[in-house]
């Protein structure tokens, strides 16, 4: 597994919970890295535990934390990347949601050894989507969801979205976009925010 | 005008602001007669339309054409532009013939879009959806992060190695201790109030070796001394290379300097041979300085080393190949007796 990820789930125990938190979590396991570097690789069942390890830690289920994870990614302030990054997608929380199929390729043109599934957005009309998408890990749609969501309140628009199982290989997220600018969205200037 | 055999096709003016907002057209004589609204936007401030095309613009390439007839017979085929004023863009151009003697210039920000980004409030929605830019400002955004964490990475990494290297206790040449390895031990030593011998060896000629037969040669000969170092010691003795030609036995539990000087004879016999090495054979020999804490009232491990260290300089001066004995300086501490701590 990419490091990103696994340190990904680090910075969220970490930013939100406190370093203290994280220390107790990988304390007790030694099967488990006691740091993650974003730019290493890591055998995959390391990612499944450190799930297991800190869904138990915090009393939540692996679900919910895994959008957790995904809202973090895109609106705790001290990772801007990843929201400046997806808001590169698209004017629209509409195009945003598009460009999401787009989403794998766009992340191995920064970082090639990342490979993300693929995403498949159906339209249904009406501003009714489905996301199908396959696992990097388990649970790993409700990432996706978790992102999906935070980048709705990112561009200003009312979506709500309920998880729709899976089929065969891959996870189903249906999306409804009540009102797609239900309030003002965040800034986003194209101009690099230099960190 | 005949759309089907492609010959001529006309393209109207929000047709063109469609696809080419970044454009502009010249009439024959140079005016700007109408200017696409991502290049509108970002000369807000002092618009172009119908200024003169060779007043706002200097044509940086080719250079020298001060018509728009000149710029359209040219055989270049790409422009720079450079638009004058407060804070000058300079964009990469093309020009097309329009019906009686005007002009189509599409132009392009380039690399340059970045620092125009800077100054400029554009979105996504004043490019053309075709047009590459965006891709490019998500590619160097996101590789600036990826470089951004490599740099991190390394930087921790050339912590951890540092600190690994202050930790570690071994030469890795030779497998002896090292400095801090030998240090240690002499503190813990000192520490306890436990005699000790120390014998300072510091090869001879060695430089010579490493300057004509090479540091490869250099280095099996240090391996090769630290193998008789290790042979001629006891068990118990600590061997050290504590720089880059110099040794050290710590013997610990021996108060007095017979047994080190026993020992450092045979030492230097051993020496006295030829050692082959790779690309010949080479010929060192060892200068010696021997002190012990029976020599010291109190016993400190920095002055006995700068003790060893000057009777290890009498063996150089008295001819090499020998060693001495160190006296440590003062009556006082001459006066001590073994045995008297």
């Amino acid at each position: 597994m990419h490091g990103l990820v696994n340190k990904a789930i680090q910075s969220f125990v970490c930013d939100t919970y406190g370093d203290d938190a994280w220390a107790s979590i990988v304390g007790d396991a030694p099967d488990v890295p006691h740091r993650f570097e974003a730019m290493l690789s890591y055998d995959d069942p390391i990612t499944d535990r450190v799930i297991d390890l800190v869904s138990r830690h915090l009393g939540k289920s692996r679900d919910t934390l895994l959008e957790d994870v995904g809202i973090y990614l895109v609106s705790h302030p001290d990772v801007p990347g990843p929201r400046r990054l997806l808001r590169f997608a698209g004017a629209t929380f509409e195009e945003f949601l598009h460009s999401l199929e787009y989403l794998p390729d766009r992340v191995r043109l920064a970082l090639p050894e990342l490979e993300l599934p693929p995403i498949r957005l159906l339209d249904a009309g009406r501003r009714r989507f489905t996301l199908e998408t396959g696992e990097l890990f388990e649970g790993y749609a409700h990432v996706l969801v978790g992102l999906v969501r935070a980048m709705s309140d990112e561009y200003g628009a009312l979506t709500t979205f309920e998880y729709s199982g899976r089929s065969d290989d891959a996870s189903l997220v249906k999306v409804a976009v009540h009102a797609k600018r239900f309030r003002e969205g965040r800034d986003f200037r194209l101009g690099m925010a230099v960190t | 005008m005949s759309v089907r055999d492609g010959s001529q096709t006309t393209l109207g003016r929000a047709a063109l602001d469609r696809v080419l907002p970044l454009h502009l057209v010249l009439s024959a004589e140079g005016e700007i007669l109408q200017v696409g609204p991502t290049l509108a936007k970002v000369t807000a401030d002092a618009p172009l339309l119908g200024q003169a095309f060779f007043d706002r613009f200097e044509l940086r390439r080719p250079t020298g054409l001060g018509s728009v007839a000149k710029i359209l017979a040219s055989p270049a085929r790409t422009l720079r532009l450079r638009l004058n004023g407060p804070s000058p863009i300079v964009f990469t151009g093309l020009a097309a013939p329009l019906d009686d003697g005007c002009a189509l210039v599409v132009l392009s920000f380039g690399i340059g879009v970045v620092d125009v980004l800077q100054k400029h409030d554009l979105t996504s929605t004043d490019f053309a959806p075709t047009d590459l830019t965006i891709e490019m400002l998500y590619l160097r955004e996101a590789q600036t992060a990826a470089l951004e964490e490599w740099r991190k990475l390394s930087e921790r990494l050339a912590g951890a190695r540092d600190a690994a290297e202050e930790r570690a206790f071994t030469d890795t040449l030779t497998g002896l201790g090292n400095r801090r390895a030998v240090d240690a031990l002499a503190s813990k030593l000192v520490a306890a109030g436990e005699p000790f011998a120390l014998v300072l060896i510091d090869l001879d000629y060695f430089k010579e070796v490493n300057d004509s037969l090479g540091h490869v040669a250099g280095d099996a000969v240090l391996k090769v001394v630290a193998e008789v170092l290790r042979e001629e010691t006891r068990r118990t003795d600590m061997v050290g290379r504590v720089g880059g030609d110099e040794f050290l036995v710590l013997m610990a539990g021996v108060a007095e300097t017979g047994l080190a000087r026993d020992i450092s004879g045979r030492i230097l016999a051993r020496l006295d041979r030829d050692i082959p090495v790779p690309g010949g054979l080479a010929r060192v020999s060892a200068s010696i300085g021997i002190t012990a804490t029976s020599h010291y009232c109190q016993p400190d491990f920095t002055t006995m080393m700068q003790d060893a260290d000057q009777a290890l300089y009498r063996s150089k001066a008295g001819g090499r190949g020998q060693y001495s004995v160190g006296r440590p300086a003062g009556p006082v501490a001459r006066t001590a007796a073994p045995g008297e701590r």
